[in-house]
């Protein structure tokens, strides 16, 4: 099971950062200010930030980004990194056409 | 502690939309999650937003969100959940599919849905890239899809902006009981104190009803999808077999998200975790191909499982429960809940509040199972 959180909201208005134009997750090229803002909109987890923003979601999976989000995510909750925990990594490890998958199991 | 207004259980599309329209009443709901929010069907679905094949107990809600919900969600909720109604095609190859359209066709109609049956060529027409297979469909311009994920997590994010309540990483264990009323409700961290507890768990609202001696006749079946990388944009439609092989749609993003049965659904059930088994992304490419070879070069970047909560009559539980004044069934949702969960949302608000729903909610009822004999 996941850590308790309470989703209180953030006090204050969402303070933009000079770097917050810095592209964080370059599949989806997703900046560090869409994810403090995601962030500030509630999104506490990397699966949410994911699923709200799609970091993480492109042809690589999260595989250049996902330490980078995390560490984002921790510190604008003010968590240490390894309390925010990393996404489910899912089949196939790499992408892979669908037509070549179609062939999988078929008796010859 | 003090005594919350509302305790809804369960932070998917359901408990998220009730507490935002409990909110909109002025009534702020704790929300508790026993994972994240999303974290169950509501992040795992297709994304269909569908009148078409809808029992005609659940038409009602799939129309009334469509017509006056869907169309507006993202305005009011401040985030694109990217719905698009360009319709639904149920595509046929054999004489046998075009029959199974004819009957699901005649009930739509029977109901005022706009639903018909159209040739090869016009399938053609609404969408260029079907295979030479396919010998007509069904057709619902009404119906749509939208971004499943987002739209919980819209819900969410409005609903705790009004003032609504939640935590995750708490799991509800029973239902406290006061004076033959609800009191509140027992967690694996403590309790909470209620008037009102929503059970809004999926399949686990069962064993958190049964804590209480309320039973639901539902069962779990994990069914699985796959999303490819992004493609040029090809059709806007959500698509759907008369077979029922795969259902699926291109995203705004450009992505297709795929789902399917193998048929052997019900024997890969019985574990833990929502696991992928290495013989349903091939069966569900295979399917896909045969009806849209041009899809063949998308490459798969995901696949994943979910959970459904399938129900003894496959349509939910929405419903008060007349033996404990003050719990309310919002599950069972039999693999359909996420396109009506506006209208489900807002009535159930309703229903909570007033005990009156603009909607009527009397075909959901938790006590209209029936012994055979
Ligand atoms: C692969 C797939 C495809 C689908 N396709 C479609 C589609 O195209 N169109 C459509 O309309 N529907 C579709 N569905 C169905 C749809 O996803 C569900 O009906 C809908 O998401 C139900 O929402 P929910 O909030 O009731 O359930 P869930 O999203 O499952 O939410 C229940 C929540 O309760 C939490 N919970 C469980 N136990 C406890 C506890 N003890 N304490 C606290 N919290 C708890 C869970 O963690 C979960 O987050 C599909 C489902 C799947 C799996």
């Amino acid at each position: 099971m996941t850590m308790k959180m309470e989703r209180k909201l953030i006090q204050g208005d969402f303070i933009p950062r000079a770097d917050d134009e810095l592209i964080v997750c370059r599949c989806e090229e997703i900046t560090q200010g869409e994810i403090r803002k995601a962030v500030y909109d509630g999104m506490f987890t990397m699966n949410e930030v994911k699923r709200y923003l799609r970091a993480g979601m492109g042809l690589c999976q999260g595989q250049t980004c996902s330490r980078l989000v995390q560490n984002i995510i921790a510190r604008e909750l003010g968590l240490a990194p390894g309390e925010v925990e990393i996404s489910t990594s899912r089949s196939p490890a790499r992408p892979i056409q669908m037509k070549q998958m179609a062939k999988d199991g078929v008796k010859k | 502690m003090q005594k919350k207004e509302v305790i809804i259980v369960g932070g998917g599309v359901i408990g998220c939309a009730i507490a935002y329209y409990l909110a909109r009443l002025n009534v702020k709901a704790l929300v508790i999650e026993s994972e994240e929010i999303g974290h169950g069907g509501s992040s795992r679905n297709g994304g269909g937003v569908r009148q078409s094949a809808r029992d005609p107990r659940e038409l009602p809600l799939a129309m009334h969100a469509i017509r006056y919900i869907w169309p507006d969600l993202s305005d009011e909720l401040g985030v694109d959940v990217e719905y698009c109604q360009e319709g639904n095609l149920r595509l046929a190859k054999t004489e046998e599919h075009i029959k199974i359209l004819e009957r699901v066709i005649a009930q739509g109609i029977s109901l005022g849905l706009d639903l018909r049956l159209i040739d090869q060529q016009e399938v053609r027409e609404i969408c260029p890239y079907v295979s030479d297979e396919v010998i007509a469909a069904s057709y619902c311009p009404t119906d749509g899809h939208g971004n499943p994920m987002v739209t919980t997590l819209a819900y969410y994010k409005r609903a705790r902006e009004m003032g609504a309540e939640f935590i995750t990483g708490e799991m509800v264990q029973s239902i406290l009981i006061r004076k033959g009323k609800v009191g509140g409700i027992k967690t694996n961290l403590g309790t909470y104190e209620s008037d009102q507890v929503i059970l809004a768990a999926g399949y686990e609202s069962r064993a958190i009803a049964n804590t209480v001696g309320i039973d639901i006749p539902m069962q779990r079946t994990l069914v699985e999808a796959l999303v490819t990388d992004q493609q040029p944009y090809m059709f806007p439609q959500m698509i759907g077999t008369a077979a029922s092989d795969f259902y699926g749609h291109q995203t705004k993003h450009g992505s297709f998200v795929f789902g399917g049965m193998t048929g052997m659904e019900p024997y890969g059930s019985e574990v833990d975790n929502p696991i992928t088994r290495s013989i349903t992304a091939p069966s569900i490419c295979r399917a896909i191909l045969g009806y849209f070879p041009a899809i063949g070069q998308a490459n798969i970047v995901r696949t994943w499982s979910g959970w459904l909560d399938v129900c003894a009559d496959h349509v939910p539980i929405l419903s008060k429960v007349d033996e404990l004044p003050g719990l309310t069934l919002a599950c069972a949702f039999s693999g359909h809940g996420y396109g009506i969960a506006p209208a489900v949302g807002q009535s159930i608000a309703e229903l909570v509040i007033n005990g009156n729903p603009t909607l009527s909610l009397d075909a959901f009822r938790y006590d209209r199972f029936q012994p055979k004999s």
